[in-house]
């Protein structure tokens, strides 16, 4: 009995959710059916948000640790959920705007569920529930992916996101077992303490690489990156806002856990010069590849949305850079750079959504003249566009620093300064064509259309709010920093 | 302070006069001109409170400007800086009386003849280098614009050649002092022209860096050469002057033309002996041409200010003659010190004197052009004399002036320096003589020409000088009277300036 | 009271942003008042400096813990260098908004950007803390590329994206350098006095030196990654021109001093035969190509690049004489560029609607504009060094500085003075004063020129004929500053 209350009691975030979750499906099923569509989706969004809510307070207010069963919770993982559930509240808040689907309260409790999954992919340092919390998180992202029926493409994306991902999945496991074979358990903890000591055998390599391609996959690094921009295209904006920003973080944070806890030994070196075997070479050559195709490959795009997939990519590999850092400053570069991506990417995501919703596409063109027919929203749009290239004072700028800083100092000192130098690049190249997008908001005479809408409130106080973390916490990242490197002091995981 | 005032009351003046509206012209014109008379009478203050029995620097203004560069605002006048200042002074309200008529933007033209003045007047009390080449440059901007603007059919030419010339040796001139400031050392670095001629003296100015005095010597030289003018770098002087408004070549003749020479006196003499005197014969040789070929070109010219031109450059070359001539080492034992002393008086007189008579000539070509409806070739002309005595009788006065006929300004000037030449160099000398010649018959030629002989029909109305002509002209021409028969009243102030000079040469 | 210059640019540019309705008058009154007090504070904190420091302190302007992480602060601090450009960057500042005074197509937005980009540039001179110098560094782009892609005229989005991306792969190369610098350095401070004093081992100052110099010396124009500036300077409407010829380019040398010299002295050595070359060639190559130049905007645009290799120069000197001429070049040409652009973009283009001189010549502007004729004359003369303006004791000094130190590069720079003249006096030619035969046309009539402008090319005008008459006013900030702490590494790489 004890267990169970202390297994709940640990888990409390997540059996909140899960419950919020069923309620939404209950009301939305028995009390509000014949509702008109907005009351329904204002009320099922409302108990989500209300539901995290409830959820973050808790985390808040009863520290927790607990390292029983398959789980790991510590101060770190407690506090990490936070900023998961605050991204879960601002893509339900960015969906009660949307009419895109008729079964509101199946999509809230999906969102729900994939909340929990993140929250559970954070709390475990055990294979199998990682591998669990992993399928929970990317089942209900292929399904909220297909949630716009009235779209072909949405369709196609999820159909593509599910078989990347259910591929991708299929090679993790295998991995999994593998390793499992190798090391005989698997506890992060364990299979650390099991391979110390022991020379590394080709099989190990084998299961590391594949493990490591399931995440490469989630985390849509090159080349393992093909699915994303469909997704992000063809997704309702709401769930693409999800998808970019949520499960990046938690899948970091989790790859950076398993990595560190369970092969720091296996770490390997490919600065010049000295090349050991190890997973740290794979890291720098998906890095490399992600920031050199990402980049290149959104100079050309025309749809914002496509874009945004392929900056994703290209910020992907700089966040790569900090899991070849050492320890304590990976973690840390990794988290704020992480963490604050994720707000700025749900805040550009936001500003395409209304766009969106008032009868345009998410082309280039029709961002044209945005700044005369909505200031403050195109304001906003500048902030989240500057903050992804890294322009001072945004807290983009100050995560890439921070995380090149971290990335320099990995020892032995300036060893990795050739990748430093190909992500300042990449990301000085990456100003193009955020430019771009900046140049047809302000410079660019709007098309004579009909007259634009305002935008809903909520989605408005949203993307303020958003743009307002942005630029506070570049201007005062020790707000953040701080909090990290008092919750890294002690033994992160 | 009064060198102060003096040079800076014309700048100021000036600025006002452009500042004016566009409506004030009268008024402009007015001020310019009191503006004017006021420094010449500063001007003759200064001639008045002047010691003469002192050979060096007085009325010594000496502020610390650009410390560690060594520049100076350093001012001070001798005999020879004074005499300059007064030509200056007496010819500006000579020459904007001469401009009074002007239609165009008259408020700008005076104006720029007032900056010009300062220009002048700064350069001829200058005593640091810098400061000296700032109102060299100075002085080059208004006389481009005045050619530019105001000048005759082929103005845009001239003042472009004007320019051109004269930057080349002024960019040439700076760089030979920053190569003779960059190379000294650290102790007796300086721009100022008292400290350089001392260190010359002692021979520490290039410490045996032959190649390197020489080339700055000849950067020096260049840039002088080409204002004075020097023959070969006099090209640009006779478009110049021709094309220029009266007024304007009026100036350009008697006053800046003196400023190549004034650097000659002032530069090279106390700062290069070695090197002048180890030039000395090529440079005779171009004195000696710059004294005959201008003298044979102006006796080809058919155009009257052209040939006036040619005979400024022409009476140029007797000071360069004098100051070269004079430019022998005297290493102890004094050799020629007489000849000496008087070549170098007959230079500073006829640098006086020629200002005087030349502003004179081009203020009568100018009046023969405006009464001529634009015309003033040499043939057009002919027995003025009967239409207009008191014009031709006037402008013969000048024209023999001009010649040097003893009794007027010109004489004592060129016999001093041809008593010193005579015997420093005599084959120079020599061949001088026939520019003397030619000079005379050039200029007895228009005085036949225009003046003598029938008077065709269409000039028998020539307007004689009306009463504000003959005032405008009266005081030069007293002057010339005044001076050729008492010279002593300038060799009085620069006899000791002189013998200053040779003493530390 | 320095800082004062930042807070207020920026507070001004907050504030122009949410300036209510379409008026441009506010707008522009906002933005005057705010570049004054920019200037006023300016003024006031130089001769507070001046007066409390001895010579050549570095005094503390603001000093605050701000990520203790990494060991950043926010830390301003000033010395005779510094407030010198600061002074520049006030006076650049009241005369763009004077010169600015007729925009009337989104005024609001147009202000707001300009005093975030002089909001930047303030905070640039004035930072000892590296990583804030980045920040206002990089802070600086972005009004730039909107300032001319919004407002500009000839290859607006061609000239605004090179520009942009042009500096951000400069700042990006400063970044590299930076990042190594802490990296080795392990001192945990950005500090630029502190990183001074570190003795970075030689290798590592070779390439570091070189990466961090040229990131920075791309801003300021040193050949061959000029080619930015044309394009840019002739695509940028008139202020900002002004700015980015006047101010910007000087943040590049600034940089340069400030960062890489200071930090890597050894390297300096390494490299400074180098930069000396290509300082010359882009002196004489800026000066022969803006000879040839048909297009106004363009001749200026190259004559930039050309004084901008004087800096360069004089930099490279490693003498005093020819860094106090580099600094004081600096000012020099900020303010004769500023003015020389002023008359091009806003007296003759705005009018004539032109910029090609040989439809410019027969117009015989000087009759129809006789004050920007004037104003002309004078910049000209000013930019060709004549004595009496402030370029004249400018360039004298790196004259004398590169004879001292490559005395054939010396020879070389005075060659480029040469062409200079010819260019100009050609441009001024060629713009203004139209050829004998042409009187007969009539003349096209123009508007007057407007007081502001009038007001802002005296501002200009004065204050070169002030330096140049008075240059001590500026050589007595700048010669003590040669003695401050952060020049220190300096005289150990063997200033003389």
């Amino acid at each position: 009995m004890n267990l169970y209350l202390e297994f709940l009691t640990a888990l409390a975030p997540e059996v909140i959710v899960v419950a919020t979750a069923l309620l939404v499906l209950l009301v939305d099923l028995v009390l509000v059916r014949e509702k008109p569509l907005a009351q329904r989706v204002g009320l099922t969004g409302a108990i989500t948000c209300l539901g995290c809510g409830l959820a973050m307070v808790w985390l808040a207010l009863v520290p927790c640790s607990a390292h029983v069963a398959m789980l790991a919770i510590g101060p770190v993982t407690q506090w990490l959920k936070v900023p998961l559930l605050l991204l879960t509240i601002f893509a339900a808040v960015l969906s009660w705007n949307e009419r895109f689907t008729r079964h509101a309260g199946e999509y809230f409790a999906l969102l729900l569920l994939a909340a929990t999954g993140l929250m559970l992919l954070v709390s475990s340092d055990n294979l199998l529930l990682i591998f669990i919390a992993l399928e929970l998180l990317s089942t209900s992202l292929y399904a909220l992916a297909a949630f716009d029926k009235g779209s072909l493409a949405s369709s196609e994306a999820a159909l593509k996101y599910f078989l990347f991902g259910g591929m991708s999945a299929a090679f993790t496991l295998f991995g999994i077992s593998l390793i499992y074979g190798i090391a005989g358990d698997l506890q992060l903890g364990v299979i650390e303490m099991r391979l110390r000591g022991h020379p590394a055998e080709p099989v190990f390599y084998a299961a590391l690489v594949m493990t490591l391609v399931g995440f490469a996959f989630k985390l849509a690094a090159a080349p393992f990156h093909l699915w994303a921009p469909d997704v992000y295209e063809g997704a309702p904006t709401p769930a693409a806002a999800f998808i970019a920003s949520g499960s990046k973080v938690a899948s970091f944070f989790v790859l950076a856990r398993i990595l560190l806890s369970a092969f720091p030994a296996e770490r390997g070196a490919a600065s010049f010069g000295s090349y050991l075997p190890g997973w740290a070479p794979v890291l720098m050559a998906l890095a490399a590849l992600s920031m050199v195709a990402g980049n290149v490959a959104a100079i050309v795009q025309t749809n914002v949305k496509r874009l945004l997939a392929y900056s994703a990519i290209a910020h992907t590999g700089y966040a790569l850079l900090a899991l070849l850092a050492d320890q304590r400053r990976a973690l840390s570069a990794l988290l704020f750079y992480t963490i604050t991506y994720a707000f700025t990417v749900v805040g550009a995501f936001a500003v395409v959504s209304v766009v969106e919703n008032n009868g345009r596409k998410a082309s280039l063109a029709d961002f044209a003249g945005l700044s005369k027919r909505a200031p403050l929203l195109s304001f906003c749009m500048l902030v989240f566009m500057l903050s992804l290239a890294g322009i001072p004072p945004l807290s983009g700028f100050f995560g890439k620093f921070y995380l090149f800083t971290a990335a320099a100092e990995a020892l032995p000192k300036l060893s990795l300064l050739w990748l430093v130098v190909l992500a300042v690049a990449a990301s000085a190249v990456s100003l193009y064509y955020y430019l771009q997008v900046l140049k047809q908001i302000y410079a660019v005479a709007p098309a004579p259309a009909s007259a634009w809408p305002r935008p809903a409130l909520s989605s408005s106080v949203a993307i303020v709010l958003l743009a307002a973390i942005v630029i506070v916490l570049g201007c005062v990242p020790d707000l953040l920093l701080g909090k990290i490197s008092e919750l890294l002091k002690t033994n992160p995981f | 302070m009064i060198l102060s005032i003096l040079t800076f009351l014309p700048l100021t003046a000036g600025v006002l006069i452009a500042l004016l509206g566009r409506d004030r012209q009268k008024l402009g014109r007015n001020l310019a001109f009191a503006a004017s008379l006021l420094s010449l009478t500063l001007a003759v203050g200064l001639w008045v409170a002047f010691d003469n029995a002192q050979g060096g620097m007085q009325f010594v203004e000496s502020v610390s400007w650009v410390p560690s560069l060594g520049i100076e605002y350093h001012l001070g006048v001798d005999g020879l800086g004074l005499l300059m200042v007064l030509l200056s002074a007496l010819i500006v309200p000579f020459a904007l009386l001469a401009s009074w008529k002007i239609e165009n933007k008259p408020k700008l033209y005076f104006s720029l003849v007032l900056f010009l003045e300062s220009g002048l007047f700064g350069t001829f009390t200058a005593q640091n280098f810098i400061h000296w080449f700032l109102f060299w440059e100075l002085s080059l901007i208004p006389a481009f614009f005045l050619i530019r603007i105001w000048g005759g059919s082929k103005r845009g030419y001239a003042a472009s050649q004007f320019f051109i010339y004269t930057m080349v040796g002024s960019v040439a001139m700076l760089a030979a002092f920053l190569a003779l400031y960059a190379t000294a050392d650290a102790a007796t670095r300086s721009f100022d022209f008292a400290q350089l001629a001392a260190t010359a003296h002692q021979g520490g100015l290039f410490a045996g860096h032959k190649t390197l005095a020489t080339a700055v010597f000849l950067g020096i030289l260049l840039g002088l050469a080409v204002k004075v003018p020097l023959v070969p770098f006099h090209t640009w002087l006779p478009a110049a002057y021709s094309e220029a408004p009266t007024g304007t070549a009026m100036l350009l003749t008697g006053a800046m033309s003196k400023m190549g020479v004034y650097g000659f006196l002032r530069i090279l003499w106390p700062i290069f002996p070695e090197q002048m005197q180890t030039w000395r014969t090529p440079l005779l040789a171009l004195a000696a041409a710059t004294i005959v070929l201008p003298a044979a070109a102006a006796f080809a010219q058919k155009d009257l200010k052209r040939m006036v031109a040619y005979s400024s450059v022409n009476h140029l070359g007797y000071c360069l003659l004098g100051i070269f001539a004079a430019a022998r080492l005297t290493d102890g034992s004094a050799l020629f010190p007489n000849e000496q002393a008087a070549a170098l008086n007959g230079v500073i007189l006829q640098m006086f004197n020629h200002g005087l008579t030349a502003s004179a000539l081009f203020y009568f070509v100018g009046l023969i052009e405006q009464r001529g409806g634009a015309l003033r070739g040499l043939n057009d002309f002919g027995g003025l004399r009967q239409a207009a005595p008191v014009f031709c009788g006037l402008m013969g006065i000048a024209l023999f002036a001009s010649l040097g006929l003893p009794g007027l300004n010109g004489f004592p000037g060129e016999f001093l320096i041809f008593k010193g030449a005579l015997n420093l160099s005599w084959r120079t000398a020599l061949i001088s003589v026939s520019g003397l010649l030619l000079t005379a018959i050039f200029l007895l030629t228009i005085l036949q020409r225009v003046f003598s002989g029938p008077l065709p029909g269409k000039w028998s109305g020539w307007p004689d000088l009306t009463l504000a002509e003959r005032l405008t002209v009266l005081p030069v021409m007293a002057l010339m009277f005044v001076l050729g028969v008492f010279p002593q009243l300038l060799t009085g102030l620069a006899n000791p300036a002189v013998l200053q000079m040779l003493k530390s040469f | 009271m320095l800082a004062w210059t930042i807070y207020i640019s920026f507070l001004g540019a907050a504030i122009l942003m949410f300036l209510p309705g379409e008026n441009p008058l506010p707008a522009r009154t906002l933005a005057l008042l705010a570049a004054l007090a920019g200037l006023a504070c300016a003024v006031m904190g130089a001769i507070e400096c001046h007066r409390h420091a001895g010579a050549g302190a570095l005094t503390d302007v603001a000093n605050a813990p701000w990520i203790a992480e990494l060991g950043i602060r926010y830390h301003l601090a000033a010395d005779g260098i510094s407030l010198v450009l600061v002074l520049l960057t006030g006076i650049a500042a009241v005369a763009g908004v004077l010169f600015s005074w007729n925009v009337e197509n989104r005024s609001r937005e147009f202000f707001a950007l300009y005093l975030a980009l002089i909001g930047g540039v303030y905070g640039v001179f004035l930072s000892v803390d590296l990583f804030l110098l980045f920040v206002f560094y990089e802070v600086a782009i972005i009004p730039k590329y909107f300032l001319i892609v919004i407002w500009g005229s000839t290859r607006r989005e061609y000239g605004a994206m090179k520009l942009a991306l042009y500096s951000f792969v400069g700042s990006a190369m400063v970044l590299v350098g930076l990042i190594a610098a802490y990296v080795v350095a392990g001192t945990k401070t950005f500090d630029l006095a502190e990183l001074a004093k570190v003795p970075f081992p030689a290798a590592f100052q070779n390439w570091a030196f070189i990466v961090v110099f040229v990131g920075f010396a791309i801003l300021a124009g040193l050949w061959p990654f000029h080619t930015w500036a044309p394009t840019g300077h002739v695509a940028a409407p008139t202020a900002a021109s002004m700015l980015l010829a006047g101010v910007v380019m000087k943040l590049g040398a600034y940089g340069a001093l400030r960062v890489a010299m200071t930090l890597f002295p050894i390297g300096l050595h390494t490299w400074q035969n180098t930069i000396a070359v290509l300082a010359v060639v882009g002196i004489v190559y800026g000066a022969l190509v803006a000879l040839v130049q048909q297009d106004f905007k363009f001749v200026i645009g190259y004559s930039s690049v050309s004084h901008m290799g004087f800096v360069l120069l004089g930099l490279m000197t490693l003498t005093q004489i020819g860094l106090t001429g580099a600094v004081l070049q600096m000012f020099s040409h900020g303010i004769i560029a500023g003015l020389l652009f002023a008359v091009v973009g806003r007296m003759v283009y705005d009018r004539t609607h032109t910029r090609d001189l040989a439809v410019l010549q027969p117009m015989n502007l000087n009759r129809v504009l006789p004050f920007a004729a004037v104003t002309f004359v004078v910049g000209c003369a000013a930019s060709m060094g004549l004595p009496g303006f402030s370029g004249f004791i400018a360039e004298l000094q790196v004259l004398v500085g590169a004879w001292q130190s490559f005395p054939v590069f010396g020879v070389l720079a005075a060659v480029g003075i040469l062409v200079g003249i010819a260019f100009t006096w050609r441009v001024l030619l060629k713009a203004f004063f139209a050829e004998d035969k042409v009187e007969a046309r009539p003349l096209t009539p123009c508007p007057r020129i407007s007081l502001p402008e009038r007001v802002g090319a005296v501002l200009l005008l004065a204050t070169t004929i002030t330096i140049g008459l008075c240059p001590g006013l500026l050589l007595d900030l700048i010669t003590p500053a040669l003695n401050s702490p952060l020049m220190q590494p300096l005289w150990k790489a063997g200033m003389r």
